[in-house]
């Protein structure tokens, strides 16, 4: 098992090495010179010298690329070109922020989508079933920006029950230990901040996670209903079982491979839903950081923000790599 | 002696898309404490829809009970709630089905599912369980009981499964037992061992058991009394014996005649010629006629009642008494 963990980790060198190629080259990709492009037009011919000559551009191209994934591997992500800082310090709040949406988007997607599909395979065909499935394939074709327009619209604006944008009202100001608010309150005994990021959390997190939701309850159904046939579901009821059981324990650890391929999937459409999201909901996050770097051509954030993505990505579909062996004995890791 | 169960004009039907299809069509019989009855049939004659309506089992929606009642220790278990009969199933009534390549959840060791009905039925803890788990493995024959509890399904053998299955079965100390062909589906050789493990636990316990097979030479092995059955309904009932010494149904004959045996060095098997009828083509009279040399007009049109030809020994043919008294065939 543990030679198969580090087997799968080694097997992420090349997928890393690619991403860090790509990621590289955004900067070579545009039409023209770099320093120029970052510049603009008006820019004297010193400044771009001296650009070139700050982001390296005049060593030979292989250089460049090892003093960039070296700079990666020692933690460095350069500089911000628009506010001479260091992009790790800057893009830390930035990108916890987008994490603690995600986290929360996940959960409830998880827990909502996977039981209403365990309960409607195990009901098929009854009222539950059908408006389950009905509004998850509504879930799925709702477009974000308008579902999180008519979230803030009714919640915030007619009920004024839920705060419509930021994470949490600027008043009282946290100490970052995980940069997770909910996780940072709960360790500092703040209960009324903690209410207070929940509160700021529950409209973009259900805006971000219904289509994860609709497409998990899908697919938890259908996975179900094959598993629910089973040899050994009807073994598992003669042995006097209650529904629960038969459900919770016999079917939904068989059933649950594709459900978790799916999960790691949705990490990526969450990547890019949580871009349009932040912009809804004034989230702080990482998409709005890349958002504004693209406007303001900062190419270096442009290119630490994707990487990070990136990585976030190939992680958690390792993550999910790794369950499976968790879920399946059979499947041997030698 | 009240019986331990008895089963009373039980009509199981499906639904299905092309029409309903009566399964099992008023069958009854009992079993009686200590005894094991079996229940012979080719395929599709109705013997797990019968199993798995006592154990209620039947896949929902789709099978139901129309009519008729399953007494179980006087108690009706066609209405007792979901709640209740959980309490029966694998406590009282266990049952060990007939495949044991996927009987067994892959996802969880050995020990776990064993010990489950232990744990829920005799509200025994974790270790509890897996202590008599241990012992009930080593008691139908499985060596190095003490690692098999902490494996997982996917590395045993067939037989070994059905050992693990019967341990299953055996965990609560049933009343009754319902083997649904727990033979079939191995080789020869592990189905002798698993027969013989099966009259060695008949030994040493006083559970009643149903055999359900479609091979009479397991009945003659393992049972007292036997049903045959045919196109859901019951066709003969008497002792092992007299069946097979004096049939007196032409379809029994026919399974006798098919019955494998070591000495006659036969390359195939004689079969009965035909098939079951589908449900849709269930003939009015005789549903065996179609197949039956020596029928009748009357077969045709009428369809004969169960009726005593002896003691202790019904069938349902016109000609029973001629088919009896006829020098067997064999
Ligand atoms: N799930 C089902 N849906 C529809 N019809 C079914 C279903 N299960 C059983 N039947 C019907 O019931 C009839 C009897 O099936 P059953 O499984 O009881 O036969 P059997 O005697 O156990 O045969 P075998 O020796 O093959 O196990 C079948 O011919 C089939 O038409
Ligand atoms: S009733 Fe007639 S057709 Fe049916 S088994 Fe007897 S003889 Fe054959
Ligand atoms: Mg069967």
């Amino acid at each position: 098992m543990s030679s198969y963990i580090t087997r799968r980790i080694l097997q992420l060198i090349p997928v890393l090495i690619g991403m860090s190629i790509i990621v590289f080259s955004i900067i070579h990709a545009i039409p023209g010179d770099p320093a120029t492009v970052i510049l603009g037009d008006q820019a004297t011919p010193e400044a771009v010298a001296e650009l070139r000559e700050e982001m390296g551009l005049n060593e030979p191209l292989v250089k460049q690329y090892f003093s960039y994934v070296s700079g990666i591997l020692t933690g460095d992500l350069g500089t911000s070109l628009k506010t001479s800082k260091s992009i790790q310090e800057e893009i830390t709040p930035y990108l916890m922020a987008t994490i603690e949406l995600m986290m929360m988007s996940m959960i409830i997607a998880i827990i909502i989508g996977v039981n209403a599909g365990i309960i409607a395979a195990w009901k098929r065909a009854s009222w539950f079933d059908y408006t389950a499935m009905l509004v998850a394939l509504i879930g799925v074709s709702i477009p974000v920006f308008w579902f999180g327009l008519m979230e803030q619209w009714i919640f915030a604006e007619k009920l004024g029950l839920l705060p419509s944008t930021g994470r949490m009202n600027a008043r009282e100001p946290v100490e970052a230990l995980s940069g997770l608010l909910l996780v940072d309150t709960i360790l500092q005994g703040n209960w009324s901040g903690f209410w207070d990021v929940l509160k700021h959390l529950i409209l973009p997190s259900i805006a971000l996670g219904t289509i994860p939701m609709a497409i998990i309850a899908r697919i938890t159904r259908s996975s179900m209903l094959e598993v629910l046939e089973l040899d050994y579901i009807r073994t598992a009821r003669a042995k006097g079982l209650s529904g629960f059981w038969v459900l919770y324990k016999h079917a939904l650890k068989n059933a649950f491979a594709p459900i978790l391929t799916i999960i790691g999937m949705l990490v990526g459409l969450l990547l890019g839903g949580a871009v349009l999201t932040e912009t809804i909901f004034g989230w702080p996050g990482v998409g709005r950081y890349i958002y504004d770097a693209i406007g303001s051509r900062d190419y270096p954030v442009i290119q630490s923000g994707i990487l990070i993505i990136a990585t976030i990505f190939v992680f958690v579909n390792l993550i999910v790599d790794l369950l499976y062996s968790l879920l399946d004995p059979r499947i041997n890791y030698r | 002696m009240k019986p331990l169960l008895s089963v009373q004009n039980l009509k199981t039907h499906f639904f299905t898309d092309n029409g309903v299809v009566p399964s099992v069509d008023g069958v009854s019989f009992t079993v009686n404490v200590g005894e094991t009855l079996g229940i012979v049939g080719e395929s599709g004659s109705g013997k797990s829809v019968t199993a798995l309506s006592i154990m209620q089992l039947l896949p929902s929606r789709k099978g139901k009970i129309v009519d008729g009642k399953i007494l179980f220790q006087d108690v009706d278990l066609s209405k007792l709630s979901d709640k209740k009969m959980r309490r029966i199933r694998g406590n009282e009534i266990a049952m060990i089905f007939q495949e044991p390549m996927t009987s067994l959840n892959p996802g969880y060791t050995i020990g776990n599912q064993i010990g489950e009905a232990l744990r829920l039925h005799m509200k025994m803890n974790r270790n509890e369980a897996e202590q008599r788990s241990i012992d009930l493995l080593k008691e139908v024959g499985i060596s190095r009981a003490e690692k098999i509890v902490r494996d997982y399904p996917h590395r045993l053998s067939g037989g070994m499964r059905q050992r693990v299955m019967i341990a299953m079965a055996l965990a609560c100390n049933p009343k009754l037992i319902i083997a649904d062909e727990p033979t079939t589906a191995l080789d020869v050789t592990i189905q002798a061992q698993i027969l013989e493990l099966i009259q060695k636990m008949k030994k040493d316990s006083s559970t009643s058991m149903i055999m359900i097979t479609h091979d009479l030479g397991v009945v003659s092995e393992v049972c007292e009394r036997v049903v045959v059955m045919y196109a859901g309904r019951v066709v003969e009932e008497a002792s092992v014996r007299t069946v097979l010494e004096s049939p007196s149904h032409p379809y029994t004959k026919g399974l006798i005649r098919s019955i494998p045996r070591l000495e006659q060095d036969v390359e195939w098997l004689e079969s009965i010629p035909g098939n079951v009828p589908i449900p849709s083509e269930m003939p009015t009279g005789c549903k065996f006629a179609s197949r039956c040399e020596i029928a009748t007009d009357q077969c045709m049109e009428e369809e004969p009642e169960l009726y005593e030809v002896g003691p202790g020994h019904i069938s349902r043919c016109f000609l029973a008494r001629e088919v009896k008294n006829a020098i067997t065939a064999t």
